[in-house]
């Protein structure tokens, strides 16, 4: 399998705190790979460093073949239209409708007519489960909804790889298994590779074809579902049993 | 002699924060400026933000531009009749609002309105990831929030500028005609004789660079947030304090320069 993205020896540090330490981690193409890890444990800042809204203190960040750490913000801008990303609060635009919000990456880097993405828009909604909401503003939304909303935005402009963070935080275990299967349906369809951020370990085996667990900086564990239920590593044992005993230090 | 050391430690400490505080909100203005002529121009954005800031401000700046030349002429009149130039209300209060009022005042109610909300909207984005999104979906945030505000803020101010010292002169002649009896001939002559257009130009430049200030420290304040609620809070209440101060500060130098 083809590596879609590598992390090559990222350090990052904010004033005195080291985040992430020497972290290596290969994103395999047409892949969904679930990183797992401590609240706090530098997982967003990672997601963050492979879209380029964070700059490695030092370490290479490779996509699609381009170390995206040396581009320049016209240059990083195109890299991003590969990119989809679903934000932990959905991160719409609350001034915008609906239909806005998911038109809005149409709008601004295609050249279709008004009538081309109002059927992209509805289509894209229709992929999450949602339809005639475009007019509604996002206030008047659940989270759940809200989330598929972000999630059709997301995939709006057909990008090849989707960052999930922390896809079903705060949502019910019905709608989490909505939202799962939501995002294993979306990679299917579109041959995806994602990225998800979770700490819901139910998700994490249903959704991942491979599993990363970040630790102290680093990847200390990587593989599939079953290897990971295999593993004997006393942090990952630790922190799929959710156990306060063991070497993951609560504050 | 250990306090006055951590005396002077502070006192650097503190401008050194407002100096490079200074320098981000000029490389902002700088960025602003460079996206402010790259199409595409955000029209609807810009339409949108000079209705917030101009035509929802139109109220409270005409309440507050009336009763200020009302109280104007109220005061003047007390003063002129010592020495019976009363017919020299009315362009006292058209002098002081064309030159000063008008422009101070709009921009001050300006700041309170639609500067913090400027900040608490570009504040709570921050916070909830939506300028994040942005970046993700290769859309500059500059172009797009912090441009058409500034844009809204340069034109809007000189427009409700006009209109506060229109009905400025117009509750001053209401107050001293009507209420004080002037005579309403040599209140309106001297208005005529003593006004230059170049009094109403230079408080509407003024007006321009307040609208500028107020809409980029909003911006500025409102972009930089950090940390949640509170954070959002902190930059709303921080952007009109030093929006109010700059504005303030400003309207000394300019006048010194203009008039």
């Amino acid at each position: 399998m083809q590596d879609m993205i590598q992390l090559k020896d990222i350090h990052k540090s904010f004033g005195a705190q080291k985040v992430l330490d020497g972290l290596d981690l290969n994103i395999e193409d047409g892949q969904t790979t679930v990183i797992i890890g401590r609240s706090g444990g530098g997982k967003s800042v990672l997601l963050k460093h492979i879209i380029g809204l964070i700059r490695p203190d030092s370490g290479q960040v490779v996509v699609d073949g381009e170390d995206i750490t040396k581009l320049n913000d016209k240059q990083l801008n195109e890299v991003r239209k590969k990119f989809g990303m679903l934000f932990q609060e959905g991160a719409l635009f609350d001034s915008m409708t609906v239909g806005e919000n998911v038109s809005f990456p149409l709008v601004e880097h295609t050249k279709m007519t008004d009538e081309e993405i109002r059927q992209v828009v509805a289509e894209r909604l229709k992929a999450v489960g949602l339809t005639g909401v475009e007019g509604k503003m996002p206030s008047e939304l659940s989270g759940g909804m809200r989330k598929r909303v972000a999630l059709a935005r997301a995939i709006a402009l057909h990008p090849q790889i989707v960052l999930f963070d922390e896809p079903t935080t705060g949502l019910d275990p019905v709608l989490t298994e909505a939202i799962n299967q939501l995002i294993i349906d979306t990679q299917r369809n579109l041959n995806l590779t994602c990225i998800v951020i979770s700490h819901d370990i139910e998700s994490i085996f249903r959704v991942g074809h491979k599993i990363a667990l970040l630790y102290g900086g680093k990847i200390i564990e990587y593989g599939t579902p079953e290897e990971i239920r295999a593993s004997k590593n006393p942090v990952l044992v630790q922190f799929l049993s959710g156990s306060t005993e063991g070497p993951i230090q609560i504050m | 002699m250990k306090g006055f050391l951590s005396l002077i430690d502070n006192l650097g400490k503190a401008v050194l924060r407002n100096v490079e505080e200074a320098g981000k909100i000029l490389l902002l203005f700088f960025s602003v400026l460079s996206w402010a002529v790259r199409p595409p121009l955000k029209f609807k954005n810009i339409m949108k933000q000079m209705e917030f800031v101009g035509v929802k401000s139109i109220f409270v700046v005409v309440l507050t531009g009336t009763f200020t030349g009302m109280v104007m002429a109220l005061q003047g009149y007390h003063g002129f009749r010592m020495f019976s130039a009363e017919s020299l209300v009315g362009s006292t209060v058209a002098l002081g609002m064309t030159r000063e009022l008008g422009p101070v005042l709009t921009s001050l109610m300006v700041t309170a309105r639609a500067g913090s909300a400027m900040a608490a909207e570009l504040g709570s984005m921050r916070v909830t990831e939506q300028i994040d999104a942005l970046y993700v979906m290769a859309a500059n945030p500059i172009q797009h929030l912090i441009v058409p505000r500034i844009i809204a803020g340069i034109a809007m101010v000189p427009i409700l500028t006009v209109v506060s010292d229109f009905v400025g002169i117009a509750g001053g002649y209401f107050v001293g005609v009507h209420v004080l009896q002037i005579n309403e001939g040599l209140f309106l002559k001297n208005i005529t004789k003593l006004v230059t257009l170049n009094d109403i130009y230079n408080g509407l430049v003024k007006a321009a660079c307040f609208g500028l200030i107020l809409s980029l420290v909003g911006c500025y304040k409102g972009f930089n947030t950090r940390g949640g609620a509170e954070g959002v809070g902190r930059a709303t209440t921080e952007a009109v304090v030093l929006a109010s101060i700059s504005i303030l500060v400003a309207d000394y130098f300019l006048t010194a320069i203009m008039f």
